[in-house]
């Protein structure tokens, strides 16, 4: 197997306020992944990004981008990443093209400016090519910034926030971009506060919430997790225990046997839903009322920190 | 070395020279040409030669020092503040770019500028006052020299401003009153003694006098320790900037 292109080791940063915003991040991302970044305001998203793109100095741990180390070997590790913060940062003053070729000259790289104009195309920027940069949306902004960050052929490209701010249409269209881009072969990592984006975009989801991330897994496995519900069947007399009839579904009796409580994935088809209720009737088990609870992102997260992200 | 950066930064600033062109070149052009009509022809003609110079030709390698320092500091300093401001420093910062790169492409686009305005200047002068020019070489020695250290000068207050107020401020409160009491518009044996002496702790006097040596061959202080006051300060301002790559001061949190 290839290495991983990017890796981390035990990466810690403390502001000068005395604030620990990353404590002891490791991951590994291999090539050619999506990679989602999930977490809550303030969880430490762009301080890391930040960190593995030179914007920040990390107070402990080391980083290497495509087996470069980010701090000793950083001219190598930084041609490998192309970076789109997560604010809108443009020089107003400047044209679309001569701003996007100003960030390969930047990064090294010769001009090449058929090179530039294919990254305009590829981000529908070619009609606002020579348009100065204080004249489009903000959509259009964001998208000049991905192709700034794309002049340079980044092999890794960091997305923070990407769609923030973004109406749907764009959204569906940065959603093509980045597909496109890891066909091509870049290994995309980008940070985003809804779950739905990760969900359709990432190979991989890593949760971060206060500085710790707790937990990185396979896209399915997240969303698997997350379809867990928890059936509630208040009952119309007590039960002492489980009836024999209903050993088959995966059922308990509450405590004061007042409650039948069952969980399922309901990304399950199978979820034995309508057999659960002809069962609890050829029982003769009465109903009083239904509830059913869906487990949040949140509940997840205390899940996973209560369990040390082993769940 | 990033040559392909180094060109990239350099190339886009000296861009944005000729893109504000009035404002960059032609304004202090016509500022500075202003104090050769106003003090060397009008008030120069009443005020008897210095030192062998008619007052006119006197003034003007003073005149031009002014510029180099106070286009030297504003080019750099806005050069490098703007970007911060604006946020777009994150790509500079992301970019597989060392510091000394970093420098040479920002002070060296603000001091070829600075350099540049001090030549064009020059040659304005040269068709208000008859202008002789003993020591080319040296002369321009200490218009390198001198736009150099004040671009760097410049960036460094750049770096430290963290609002437009700031980056007025050493300019405006130090460099120009420095200057305009650093003898551009007299020799220093004219004051009375006890500001002679306090006149010495002044670095825009060595500077000045120079300079104005270059050109005429007298000087209010010897050629050799103008050289090394502007060799220290160059040092200093190289010192400062190393400190402030090394700690990210202001750049990095
Ligand atoms: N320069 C700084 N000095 C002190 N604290 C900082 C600094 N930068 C960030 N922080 C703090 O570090 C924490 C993490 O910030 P970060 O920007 O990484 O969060 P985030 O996950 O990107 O949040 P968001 O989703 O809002 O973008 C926050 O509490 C923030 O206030
Ligand atoms: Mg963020």
């Amino acid at each position: 197997m290839s290495s991983p292109i990017i890796s981390i080791q035990g990466l810690t940063k403390t502001f000068a306020s005395g604030f620990t915003a990353l404590k002891g991040i490791d991951l590994e991302i291999p090539r050619g992944e999506i990679f989602a970044l999930l977490g809550p305001n303030g969880a430490g998203k762009t301080t890391l990004i930040s960190i593995l793109c030179g914007l920040v100095n990390p107070s402990d741990g080391r980083a290497t981008a495509d087996g470069h180390d980010i701090i000793s070997d950083y001219r190598a590790a930084r041609e490998k990443i192309g970076l789109v913060p997560q604010e809108l940062t443009t020089d107003q003053f400047e044209k679309v093209r001569a701003t996007v070729a100003f960030s390969r000259g930047l990064f090294g790289k010769p001009k090449d400016p058929e090179r530039v104009d294919r990254v305009l195309r590829e981000l529908s920027l070619w009609d606002k090519r020579d348009a100065m940069l204080m004249t489009l949306s903000g959509g259009m902004k964001r998208r000049v910034m991905i192709a700034k960050a794309l002049a340079h052929e980044p092999s890794i490209l960091f997305l923070d926030e990407p769609t923030a701010g973004v109406d749907v249409e764009l959204r569906r269209s940065m959603w093509q971009v980045v597909r496109a881009l890891r066909e091509s072969g870049v290994t995309i990592i980008l940070t985003t506060h809804y779950l739905e984006e990760a969900e359709q975009m990432a190979d991989r989801i890593g949760v971060i919430n206060a500085g710790e991330l707790v937990v990185v897994e396979e896209t399915h496995e997240l969303m698997r997790r997350l379809g867990e519900k928890r059936l509630t069947l208040q009952l119309d007399r007590p039960l002492e225990r489980l009836p024999a009839a209903l050993a088959d579904h995966d059922l308990t009796v509450s405590d004061d046997g007042w409650a039948l409580i069952h969980t399922y994935n309901s990304r399950d088809r199978a979820a034995g839903i309508s057999a659960l209720f002809r069962d609890l009737d050829a029982a003769g088990v009465g109903l009083r009322d239904v509830d059913t609870q869906k487990s949040s992102l949140e509940e997840i997260f205390v899940d996973l920190v209560n369990t040390g992200g082993r769940a | 070395m990033n040559f392909h950066a180094i060109a990239t930064i350099y190339k886009t600033e000296m861009a944005r020279t000729w893109r504000t062109l009035f404002q960059s070149v032609v304004s202090p052009v016509i500022s500075t040409s202003l104090y050769f009509v106003v003090f060397g022809s009008a008030i120069g003609s009443r005020i008897d030669e210095v030192g062998g110079v008619s007052y006119g030709a006197f003034i003007v390698p003073g005149l031009i020092m002014l510029t180099l320092m106070t286009q030297g500091i504003s080019n750099a300093s806005f050069a490098i503040y703007f970007p911060k401001f604006i946020g777009t420093i994150y790509e500079l910062l992301s970019a597989p770019i060392s510091y000394v790169e970093i420098v040479i492409s920002y002070v060296g686009a603000a001091a070829t500028k600075s350099a540049m305005l001090g030549l064009i200047i020059l040659a304005t002068a040269s068709l208000f006052v008859d202008l002789e020019i003993a020591h080319p070489f040296m002369m321009l020695l200490f218009l390198v020299l001198t736009s150099v250290t004040f671009s760097l000068f410049g960036f460094i207050i750049g770096i430290w401003a963290d609002n437009f107020e700031k980056l007025q401020l050493v300019p405006l409160l130090i460099v120009t009153p420095l200057t305009f009491l650093g003898g551009t518009f007299y020799a220093i044996d004219m004051l009375p003694p006890l500001w002679q002496k306090i006149t010495l702790f002044n670095p825009v006097v060595y500077l000045v006098s120079g300079f104005r040596w270059s050109f005429y061959g007298v000087a209010d202080v010897s050629v050799g320790l103008s050289l090394v006051m502007i060799t220290v300060f160059l040092a200093a301002c190289m010192a400062l900037v190393a400190w402030i790559f090394r700690t990210g001061y202001r750049l990095k949190s």
